[in-house]
């Protein structure tokens, strides 16, 4: 994946260190690298990377990973923005 | 049954054995698959599987019951003594279950108390693939079920290595790839589902053009549906098979740059120099705006494009695509009322 990355400065990963119990959790779930290991604790090495998909949040047994999770996905947030208009109520998805 | 060759006994009832070897069938069901032909029913029964003759120490592999995903997994671990425990992720993918949560917790959980794994098994250790993480808590399955979760591998190829490793994946093992194979089977599904859309367009362009000079004249209304298929084509063909060479880190802008070459070869091709102005605004402004749209779409089938990123872009290149298309439109409504009035 080194060919790829994502536009800069818009994830909204936020780890607390101060709650973070060292587990590697997120480490280990990361698709991208985002976390490694700081002494004890984890810390966040390359954010630019994060694609928000949650798995870290979602793991975390301390919560102290915090991240606005979903799916980057223009066509599915056309979609959604269409079935709150009522004329395309009832409009589906890609199924993807 | 995909794949079934008979049934095995265990404390919990019998279990049923699939085989690692896809047949012709198999394969045609893929095809249509990327093609989007019968997609939403591609699916297998949710439940435990038995590859090989597996033992009550033997190790338990998780994934969804999109029958794409049964396949490549139990073909991957062919040769292996394995448990295969499908959850139901009504036909979806492992990634795009676990980001609706269908591949999720509740589901996992709720699958190891149907299947009553735990009488099948004399350990309590499940392996998932890591892109199903978005969607399970491993201590909640822990702390409900008593099993502990280890994520392994993006790629279902890489788990027979991973296995072998004493269960331990590199970070290059978790890293999903986007290779130019892995974009162009992508494709298929992206351009049927464009159709629609696109053939709608396709009608009142050829319509438009072909009346705008004022009298009826078909071939205008066909360059200009070509010209409308090839932005179309630009934004869900060449961009995706292009994208690590195409500029910028924005799939607009992409999609943009893709659309404008798009323009200089109907410049070349259709001797530009004698176009009037209203031809080349609308090659130059519309044609980008159209591939960039469409490039825009194919955010959603890539492993790395964030929700945040993607509503950046959003809130920036629609506007600008719609001004494009809007100066195009503009200009030509324009030129078409002074014709027809002159």
């Amino acid at each position: 994946m080194k060919h790829f990355t994502y536009l800069k400065n818009v994830s909204t990963l936020n780890l607390d260190q101060g709650a973070c119990i060292g587990c590697g959790r997120c480490i280990e779930v990361c698709p991208h690298s985002v976390f490694r290991p700081s002494g004890k604790k984890v810390a966040v090495q390359s954010r630019d990377l994060c694609m928000e998909c949650g798995a870290c949040a979602r793991n975390c047994p301390s919560a102290a990973v915090r991240v606005s999770a979903g799916v980057g996905c223009a066509s599915g947030l056309i979609t959604e923005w269409l079935s709150e208009i009522r004329f395309f109520r009832g409009t589906r998805s890609g199924g993807c | 049954m995909p794949g079934f060759t008979g049934w095995l006994d265990t404390p919990a009832g019998r279990v049923a054995r699939i085989g690692s070897t896809l047949r012709l069938r198999d394969h045609f069901g893929a095809w249509k698959a990327r093609w989007g032909i019968g997609r939403m029913s591609y699916l297998v029964p949710p439940g435990l599987y038995a590859i090989g003759e597996p033992r009550p120490e033997d190790p338990v592999v998780v994934t969804a019951n999109y029958k794409m995903s049964f396949d490549i997994v139990r073909q991957a671990l062919a040769g292996r003594r394995l448990w295969l425990l499908v959850l139901e992720t009504h036909g979806i993918n492992v990634w795009c279950a676990a980001g609706k949560g269908t591949f999720g917790t509740d589901e996992l959980v709720g699958r190891i108390q149907a299947t009553r794994l735990p009488e099948v098994v004399n350990h309590r250790r499940l392996i998932l693939p890591v892109l199903g993480a978005p969607g399970v808590a491993a201590h909640l399955v822990k702390a409900q079920t008593g099993f502990t979760v280890r994520y392994a591998t993006a790629r279902a190829a890489d788990l027979p290595t991973y296995l072998d490793a004493g269960m331990v994946a590199s970070a290059q093992m978790r890293e999903p790839t986007f290779t130019f194979r892995e974009r162009l089977v992508l494709i298929p599904v992206e351009l049927v589902g464009a159709i629609p859309l696109v053939l709608a367009i396709s009608v009142v362009l050829f319509l438009a053009a072909a009346f705008g000079t004022g009298v009826f004249t078909p071939s205008a209304g066909w360059t200009a549906v070509t010209a409308f298929f090839g932005a179309v084509a630009a934004g869900v063909v060449a961009t995706p098979l292009l994208l690590p060479w195409l500029p910028s880190r924005s799939f607009a802008v992409k999609g943009a740059f893709a659309g404008l070459i798009w323009s200089f070869l109907l410049y070349l091709l259709l001797d530009g120099a004698s176009w009037d102005s209203t031809t080349t605004l609308a090659a130059f402004f519309c044609i980008p705006a159209v591939s960039a749209f469409y490039a825009l779409n194919f955010t959603g089938c890539t492993p790395f494009t964030s929700i945040s990123g993607v509503k950046k872009e959003m809130r920036i290149s629609i506007p600008a695509m719609a001004a494009a298309v809007a100066v195009g439109a503009l200009s030509w409504l324009t030129d078409t009322v002074i014709k027809l009035l002159s």
